[in-house]
């Protein structure tokens, strides 16, 4: 749900050793960050290691493996988290973004995967 | 002569907008309380940012009595979720899971509300265990009775047995209307057919939905058609719902205190094409319910691939609707815009 809701339009943006985005959890509610269990971000089709990925919220930054303790703090409905990739430099211009979540929602008897792809441009 | 069944709205209804910024919490109020629909739902953490790890924040908490105040308003229920597998690889223990319950118990008292909505899939021993504190709080815990399971579940009669056994009046159920979708909802077809089911097959599994077919044959059947992925994705919503009869809630009316107007469409000419709101209504009057029923727009999961949901227009019609079966004299309509 809310599956192209995912990426924020126009949210790409360069940083120290990497890029960003804004991403949405694709969920009626929100989560706690421990149920986040997995983000699968990949730029024109090449996929970004997990370990060099970052949660940014509320001025506070995660790994994805310090996310799935994290007991005291969320991922809101409809809160634009900032989504860094580290070690992968890009070129001004346009690039597809594919985004995806993993969560662990207790009343599911599946574990859901939900994905959007975006063309976002870089500004040179 | 007008009904004592009183109309409200799930804000769950607005989530296409809330999620997008495009209507705010007074946006949602107004406009449900503009269409006479004074009893309001909230999820609590969809409406509070914050709930449960972070809490919510006190200025929201009176942002929200001040916005229910302005509009004549009244709170109704906090729909929780106990996140019981909050920790991976384990379920949450017994005793924490109470108390999860119970800080939900507290939460639902300070937004005001007479009922907090528990997930069908929780245990009703945490619930049985949480009632006393719910009871000392003047709330009332209701479990949602939702599709595929339904009043003559096994899993929902063990929980009207456990309601029983532990005298409390403070445990209920809160059923949900799309367990009574009496045809293959139009929107659902549309879907299905968008993403690559053949039309012969979508027609196929329509029919059979409306003819009662058990859904095992009917996915066996769309597996000899031909049928894949998608097709067979349409064929499984068989298995998760089904035709029950509105009145098989009549046995359980001492303890059904609020109600989820689920709809996946309202047509213009204010019909719900797959729920049978007439035959509903009925059955709610001949129970005596006196509480609400809130309508929760649930089209918008099967429409947002290909079109921005409307979902004001769709509760405007789903309360028109209802005020003619409640007998009610005034039409509700909008007279601003949403965002005023």
């Amino acid at each position: 749900m809310m599956d192209n809701k995912m990426i924020v339009e126009g949210s790409l943006q360069r940083e120290e050793g990497g890029f960003s985005f804004l991403g949405r959890l694709p969920y009626y509610r929100g989560l706690g960050l421990s149920m986040i269990e997995d983000i699968l971000v990949s730029v024109d089709g090449e996929a970004i290691a997990r370990e060099a990925i970052r949660f940014c919220v509320r001025g506070r930054t995660y790994t994805l493996d310090d996310m799935e303790t994290v007991y005291d703090d969320r991922w809101n409905f409809g809160e634009q988290a900032r989504i860094l990739a580290l070690g992968r430099e890009l070129a001004a211009g346009d690039h597809a973004i594919t985004f995806a979540v993993r969560m662990r929602v207790s009343y599911l008897p599946f574990v859901p995967t939900t994905k959007d792809t975006k063309q976002l441009a870089l500004a040179a | 002569m007008s009904s004592t069944i009183k109309r409200g709205v799930s804000l769950y209804s607005y989530q296409n907008e809330t999620f997008q910024g495009k209507m705010s919490l007074e946006d949602c109020i107004r406009t449900s309380a503009a269409l006479g629909a004074r009893g309001i739902e909230v999820i609590g953490e969809q409406t509070f940012w914050g709930w449960p790890e972070c809490g919510a924040a006190k200025e929201d908490i009176d942002n929200w009595h001040r916005l229910i105040a302005k509009y004549d308003c009244v709170p109704v229920c906090h729909d929780f979720m106990l996140d019981y597998k909050r920790y991976k690889g384990r379920e949450m223990p017994f005793d924490e899971q109470v108390a999860s319950v119970r800080n939900d118990i507290d939460f639902g008292a300070r937004l005001g509300v007479k009922f907090i909505r528990a997930l069908v899939s929780i245990d009703p021993a945490v619930l049985v265990a949480a009632a006393p504190y719910a009871q000392e709080k003047g709330i009332k815990i209701l479990i949602e009775v939702h599709a595929p399971l339904h009043f003559d579940h096994p899993w929902i009669i063990r929980h009207a047995e456990a309601f029983e056994k532990s005298g409390s009046d403070a445990l209920g159920f809160l059923p949900d209307m799309g367990m009574f979708l009496f045809k293959f909802p139009p929107v659902w077809k549309e879907k299905f057919l968008r993403i690559g089911v053949p039309k012969a097959i979508a027609d196929y599994i329509e029919q059979a939905y409306e003819d009662r077919v058990l859904s095992e044959y009917v996915i066996h059947n769309v597996q000899e058609m031909g049928g894949t992925g998608p097709a067979i994705a349409m064929a499984e919503t068989l298995r998760h719902n089904a035709a029950y009869e509105p009145k098989r809630m009549l046995d359980y009316m001492p303890r059904i205190h609020n109600i989820h107007g689920k709809f996946y469409q309202m047509d213009e000419d204010y019909i719900e094409p797959s729920i049978p709101y007439d035959e509903i209504v009925k059955v709610l009057k001949q129970g005596n319910y006196q509480g609400y029923i809130c309508s929760e727009y649930e089209g918008n999961r099967w429409i947002e691939d290909a079109f921005e949901p409307d979902s004001v227009e769709q509760v405007r019609r789903q309360q028109v609707m209802l005020a003619r079966l409640l007998g009610e004299s005034v039409e509700p309509t909008l007279q601003t815009t949403v965002a005023a």
